[in-house]
């Protein structure tokens, strides 16, 4: 019995041996085994497309959602084979730690609302009005700042409860980067980042700790991703785009931001897709990037990181389109490969 | 006894040697264990104030009673975890200690015989829930509660009172000081009533019989025999339990807020050094940033230290007042 015992871990270590040796392989043929961490938003995505791409070609991907700031500073310390991250990296930063970077899915930002006599898709927000409320500047529902873009709608005498991320995240960033453009004084007072330093309010984990916290408190407003509006039903505000239309958030109104953003003279496609100047373009559409070393050590790897993304850029529209994601437009995907034949050596 | 003396008389001195050789052996490895502990709190903290330094370079001082907390300015304060820290806890205590002491002295004196076991069971269970359980019962269950119940009565009946007023305005939200509060208060309930029972119930039958046979009343035998006589010990367990609140993680930030707000109301949302630093360690990607967090870590070691501190200083007070040594 004790001989058993002692065996088993022996076993395991040998088994595990085995399996690693296997792997490191295969990475010309089947097989591989591709390491990646970053963004939490992409995940859900990328791990249908992994789990397909397996299925076909027998290479498998190990995804962390660790975070987009920990998939940046995991790639450039040369862990994992790649890295997502939901803010561009800026070219010179690019350069500096040699790493290559293109979208590949597009997502959205929603402001969502509990306010009870006011149901879905009801309530509309101009940029400036949505910076001033997070500012403390307006600070109930009926403030005459609202009322106007709202005529007609029964707004309450409320206090405002705003939500905001309490870790940092890329669609904190995706936000205030989109506030700070459509307000002065957001730009000079908290600015943009993946957390910055917010005035009042309550601060949710994750975006499901945005839902709960917007679902439980009444008479509150928070941002989160479109999949977890549609998943939780959860009542959106509109919000007006640079063309001074009212739109909702819907794949279309992402395509559109998506096409109507200016890819071909963003350097490293590094583009925030806020604001984008479309007539039926939504203001707060957001795309996730992938972060690939240009001089890999190990050229197998790479090149199965590179066919995984091809793979997931022109036939894994479908996987993206169930989960609420847009894909990219077929123009931009095209880019994107010039760009990876071009940079990645 | 007389078969090993006899035994060691036979085997002679060498024996005896290597038998005082094994006693020697055992003393070091015991004293090893105890100061292995000592050695890996120092590590921990030295390596947190170390792991800080950076934070406590750039602010000095100011760390400690900064308020503001700006990831884009990089300007880092600590004083609203700390403060949101120690109220919470605060809170926790208040309702937990009377709470504590009342389950222990009626499931040791009051309760019928055949009731004390269940009851107890059930308070240790409760030391056994998951705090995330804890966490998410308060989030979906007990803030809307306070949210509609509660605290709006607080706000109709408090706010206008001078000197509390403050504490109690604000709006309804349900998620704050006063919610994480009263949460953490349950959590640490099983703590102190635990170890107040089983004190309460080492308490000499002849003492508390001899208070009875006197005519006193059974908030006479609490207050003269049992409190004076467990002192000590309820104490220990009181800190065992605020231990326990400064450093709970997941309970507190489901109800808390993580807003790092200062605010006197008990109704507004704060943040705790705990919850502040799983909120966001993983997406602190700045160097001043990480460190300000590990400097966070640390201050809450040494904000522990204090109160623990203040705790052992207050019972020797005590003890010496009363001319008591234990």
């Amino acid at each position: 019995m004790n001989r058993l015992l002692f065996a088993l871990p022996a076993f395991v270590i040998l088994a595990a041996c085995g399996s690693g040796t296997r792997s490191g392989n295969g990475a010309q043929g089947s097989g591989a085994q591709i390491t990646g961490a970053g963004s939490t938003f992409v995940y859900p995505v990328l791990s249908a497309w992994a789990s397909d791409y397996r299925s076909q070609t027998g290479n498998s991907i190990n995804y962390q959602s660790i975070g987009s700031g920990g998939g940046i500073a995991q790639v450039k310390a040369g862990t994992v084979d790649f890295g997502a991250s939901d803010q561009p990296l800026a070219s010179d930063d690019l350069a500096k730690s040699n790493l290559a970077q293109f979208p590949v899915i597009v997502g959205g930002i929603v402001p969502v609302v509990n306010i009870a006599e006011i149901g879905t898709g009801k309530l509309k927000l101009t940029g400036q009005v949505l910076a001033d409320i997070y500012q403390g500047k307006i600070k109930n529902w009926n403030d005459p700042a609202i009322a106007k873009i709202n005529p007609g709608l029964n707004l309450p005498d409320a206090a405002i409860t705003t939500i905001h991320r309490s870790d940092g995240s890329g669609t904190t960033f995706n936000f205030t980067h989109y506030l700070s453009q459509v307000s002065p004084a957001w730009k000079s007072g908290a600015g943009e980042g993946k957390t910055v330093a917010w005035i009042g309010g309550v601060g949710g984990k994750g975006n499901e700790g945005i839902a709960n916290y917007v679902k439980q408190l009444p008479n509150s407003l928070g941002y989160v991703e479109y999949a977890y509006v549609v998943q939780n039903h959860m009542s959106f505000a509109l919000l007006q785009n640079a063309a001074g239309n009212f739109v909702a958030p819907s794949a279309d109104a992402f395509a559109a931001a998506a096409s109507t953003a200016d890819w071909a003279h963003a350097k490293d496609f590094n583009l925030v897709m806020t604001n984008a100047p479309g007539a039926n373009a939504y203001p707060l559409a957001a795309s996730t990037f992938v972060l690939l070393p240009r001089q890999p050590k190990d050229k197998a790897k790479s090149n199965a990181v590179i066919a995984f993304f091809k793979y997931a850029l022109e036939k894994g529209q479908s996987q993206a389109n169930k989960l609420d994601y847009v894909p990219l437009p077929s123009s931009l995907v095209q880019q994107i490969e010039t760009y990876i034949t071009a940079n990645v050596k | 006894m007389n078969a090993s003396a006899a035994q060691s008389t036979e085997l002679g001195p060498a024996a005896r040697r290597s038998g005082a050789g094994a006693d020697r052996l055992f003393q070091l490895i015991t004293a090893v264990a105890a100061w292995f502990v000592l050695l890996l709190l120092g590590g921990a903290a030295l390596s947190m104030a170390w792991g800080g330094r950076l934070a406590f370079q750039t602010f000095g001082w100011h760390f400690i009673t900064a308020r503001d907390w700006d990831a884009v300015g990089g300007k880092f304060g600590a004083f609203v975890p700390i403060y949101g820290t120690l109220v919470t806890s605060a809170i926790a205590l208040i309702i937990a200690v009377p709470v504590s002491i009342g389950i222990a002295l009626f499931l040791t004196d009051i309760a019928p015989r055949w009731s004390r076991g269940p009851i107890a069971i059930a308070i240790e269970l409760l030391a056994a829930i998951p705090s995330i359980i804890y966490g998410m019962w308060g989030l979906f269950v007990f803030a809307p509660f306070m949210a509609t119940h509660v605290e709006p009565w607080l706000t109709t009946h408090f706010a206008s009172k001078p000197l509390i007023g403050p504490l109690f305005d604000g709006p309804p939200i349900g998620i704050g000081m006063l919610t994480a509060g009263i949460v953490l208060g349950i959590m640490v309930i099983p703590f102190i009533a635990a170890v107040a029972r089983e004190v309460f119930s080492a308490v000499p039958a002849p003492l508390r019989e001899s208070a009875v046979a006197l005519g006193s009343t059974r908030w006479e035998i609490l207050s003269r025999v049992t409190l004076p006589y467990t002192r000590s010990a309820i104490i220990g367990a009181i800190f065992l339990g605020l231990g326990r609140a400064l450093g709970e993680t997941m309970a507190v930030t489901f109800v808390l807020g993580n807003a790092h707000d200062l605010s006197i109301s008990l109704l507004m949302p704060s943040n705790s050094i705990a919850a502040a630093i799983a909120n966001e360690f993983t997406e602190a990607d700045t160097d001043l940033y990480r460190s300000s967090l590990i400097a966070l870590g640390f201050l809450l070691f040494v904000v522990t230290f204090i109160v623990l501190t203040i705790a052992k200083l207050l019972l020797l007070r005590v003890n010496r007042q009363l001319g008591r040594t234990n």
